[in-house]
């Protein structure tokens, strides 16, 4: 999509988000109203989530969100795979591929716009692995049953061959199929994470969001996870939204990453060309504070001052107040996003 | 058994509780076998046998023949043990059923006001502090004054007074639930609102509910006790142990205390036993310690 800034380039789409923002409302309550009735100045608080954020994701590409905490970046997560309803902007999907050899046609869907058995037929090929995978799994359900839940009542497997696919699927994520009969309680952080991916895979899914999938677990568990979530793809076509915070572990598993600053989409790249040639200042911050081999007594120097309150987020720029390049115009102006070199976007003002 | 038995408590006292609660059910249950006369059944009954004292030995001309009166026999000439025994199952049932239909309706209410919210939530919490701003007494009363006497009836006015407390705890536990990484999991496998309630919301919101309802059932026995006391609960035809305590009462003040006294002892040890089982539970099924 030439509109859709941050598309991908080089191959088909799967799912796209367009115009995508979410507001948090705290509703005021009874007494606030009257209040507000009588005449005092009560504000409603409204936090910019996600602020008109576009992104499209090609079929087998695995991009990296990347950002500080409170950023946004999990609502996006949330936001893509439909937990949270957008308060404006639109989600598609790219259903199979329909046409002749040459042409490709791909039939673009408006999800949340289709009668409930379609969009809930799309719906379930799009799924998450949570950051803290003991509180995704239900702690009174044996994860065997936990696992096949979800495919027995879709009828994607017959009650007669559960054993042998549960048995199947246990086994590709590395996990001992004797084990199908316990509690999640029973398991360790290492294997939690993986019942949690069987759990997504177990409905075939395309597309999976990785909410800080391997943040909890210790550092051999994470490349662990992250070989069995590179093994996944390269067996399953699987497609992903990486995100994390740990700007190291995206740069190893991405095709793409994406910097996300107070609800916005500040910087879009390949991996290495946002490693090499990153242009927001933001980004050039963050990737700064990577612990590297090659500078051992290097002067930590963090990003000036706090992240503002998204609450009340600055005008213009998001990031003004801590740039150090900011100019007059940052101040009142949004900057948008802009294609600096080919499928690099930045929505910064300066010069590449 | 000796595991299990470890796994509830070590402490003599809450072993002594369950022991105690476990003797005064099987009496219950096992009334009609055990009791030396039925004291509903009026031909068993001789007037003339009314308000002996414990230990006597009479009863010669009434249709089981003589017997002893171990806990001696009240004004209607009623075998006070016999009494007490049939009186804990009139208790027993009256709670127990009056605490389950209350546990059944509160819990489905409270799961659906706390998964879905909106107006739904703040129907079913306004109708339930309406409920709750009442004495418990003074709704029960009203009801029975309406109603009329009966167990079905009083069984009708416990529940009423009782399915709030459910309500609110199921509805407190379901906020906490359903915002928890599980549920969000579940929503996106497109499972089905009502299997997510029933195999997901449900089994983690029980823990609490099965505390307050084992605590519940204790309260209820004691309200149904205090209205058949006041003479609007039960027939007298089939006293429970608070009517026998009430029928007691008149002879206090001339010296015949066992009518009120015994069954007043077996109520007092039904809700005490009842109420030291309950805690345990509480403990035992706190799934930070059970993980241990």
């Amino acid at each position: 999509m030439t509109d859709s800034p941050a598309s991908a380039s080089r191959s088909s789409p799967l799912v796209e988000l367009r115009h995508i923002s979410k507001l948090f409302v705290r509703s005021p309550d009874l007494a606030a109203r009257v209040a507000q009735k009588l005449g005092a100045a009560v504000s409603t608080e409204t936090v910019h989530a996600v602020d008109d954020v576009s992104l499209t994701i090609a079929r087998g590409e695995i991009v990296g969100l990347v950002g500080e905490s409170g950023c946004g970046k999990s609502t996006l997560g949330r936001l893509a795979v439909g937990l949270y309803a957008p308060t404006s902007g639109q989600r598609f999907w790219y259903g199979e591929e329909t046409g002749g050899a040459p042409g490709k046609q791909t039939e673009r869907l408006a999800i949340d716009e289709l009668p409930a058995s379609e969009r809930q037929a799309i719906q379930i090929r799009m799924q998450m692995v949570f950051q803290d995978a003991s509180a995704s799994l239900n702690p009174r359900m044996r994860v065997g049953a936990a696992i096949s839940e979800a495919p027995l009542a879709h009828g994607l497997i017959k009650r007669q061959d559960r054993e042998d696919w549960l048995a199947q699927l246990m086994r590709r994520v590395g996990l001992d199929p004797s084990l199908a009969e316990r509690y999640p309680h029973q398991f360790s952080g290492g294997q939690r994470a993986r019942l949690g991916i069987a759990r997504a895979l177990a409905v075939q899914p395309e597309f999976i969001v990785c909410d800080e999938a391997v943040a909890a677990l210790d550092v051999s568990i994470q490349a662990q996870i992250i070989n069995l979530f590179m093994q996944l793809r390269a067996d399953l076509g699987l497609t992903y939204l990486f995100i994390s915070h740990d700007l190291g572990v995206v740069r190893h598993i991405s095709d793409r990453v994406v910097v996300m600053y107070l609800g916005r989409i500040v910087e879009v790249a390949s991996a290495a060309d946002i490693f090499e040639r990153r242009h927001h200042p933001y980004t050039r911050a963050l990737i700064a504070e990577l612990p590297s081999l090659s500078q051992r007594h290097r002067v930590y120097q963090p990003v000036q001052g706090e992240p503002p309150s998204p609450i009340h987020p600055p005008k213009g720029c998001h990031f003004h107040p801590r740039c150090p390049f900011a100019r007059a115009e940052c101040i009142t102006e949004r900057p948008a996003l802009r294609e600096i070199a080919p499928g690099h976007w930045s929505a910064c003002v300066l010069e590449p | 058994m000796r595991k299990l038995l470890d796994a509830y408590s070590p402490h003599f006292a809450d072993r002594l509780a369950l022991f105690a609660l476990l003797v005064l059910v099987v009496a219950a249950l096992a009334a009609p076998l055990i009791s030396p006369q039925n004291p509903y059944d009026l031909a068993q009954l001789n007037i003339a046998d009314g308000r002996l004292p414990p230990g006597t030995h009479a009863g010669s001309d009434t249709a089981t023949g003589p017997q002893h009166y171990w806990l001696g026999s009240d004004d209607q000439g009623r075998d006070m043990f016999s009494a007490i025994l049939y009186g804990l199952r009139i208790s027993l049932t009256v709670g127990l059923s009056s605490t389950l239909l209350a546990l059944a309706f509160g819990l489905s209410l409270g799961l659906l006001a706390g998964y879905f919210g909106g107006w739904i939530d703040t129907a079913v919490m306004r109708i339930a502090d309406i409920q709750l701003s009442f004495p418990a007494i003074l709704i029960a009363l009203v009801l029975l004054a309406v109603l009329g006497q009966g167990v079905g009836k009083i069984i009708t006015a416990l529940f009423a007074v009782q399915w709030a407390y459910y309500a609110r705890t199921a509805r407190s536990a379901a906020l906490v639930e359903r915002n928890k990484d599980y549920i969000a999991a579940a929503r996106l496998l497109g499972l089905s609102t009502w299997r997510i309630l029933f195999r997901h919301l449900l089994p983690n919101c029980l823990p609490p509910l099965i505390v307050v309802s084992a605590l519940q059932v204790a309260s209820a026995i004691s309200l149904e006790a205090t209205l058949s006391f006041l003479g609007i609960g039960l027939p007298i035809t089939e006293p429970s142990l608070g009517l026998l305590i009430s029928t007691g009462f008149q002879y206090l003040m001339v010296g015949d205390y066992w009518i009120s006294f015994f069954p007043g002892i077996a109520l007092v040890l039904l809700i005490v036993s009842i109420n030291l089982v309950a805690d345990r539970l509480r403990d035992v099924l706190n799934p930070r310690l059970q993980k241990q």
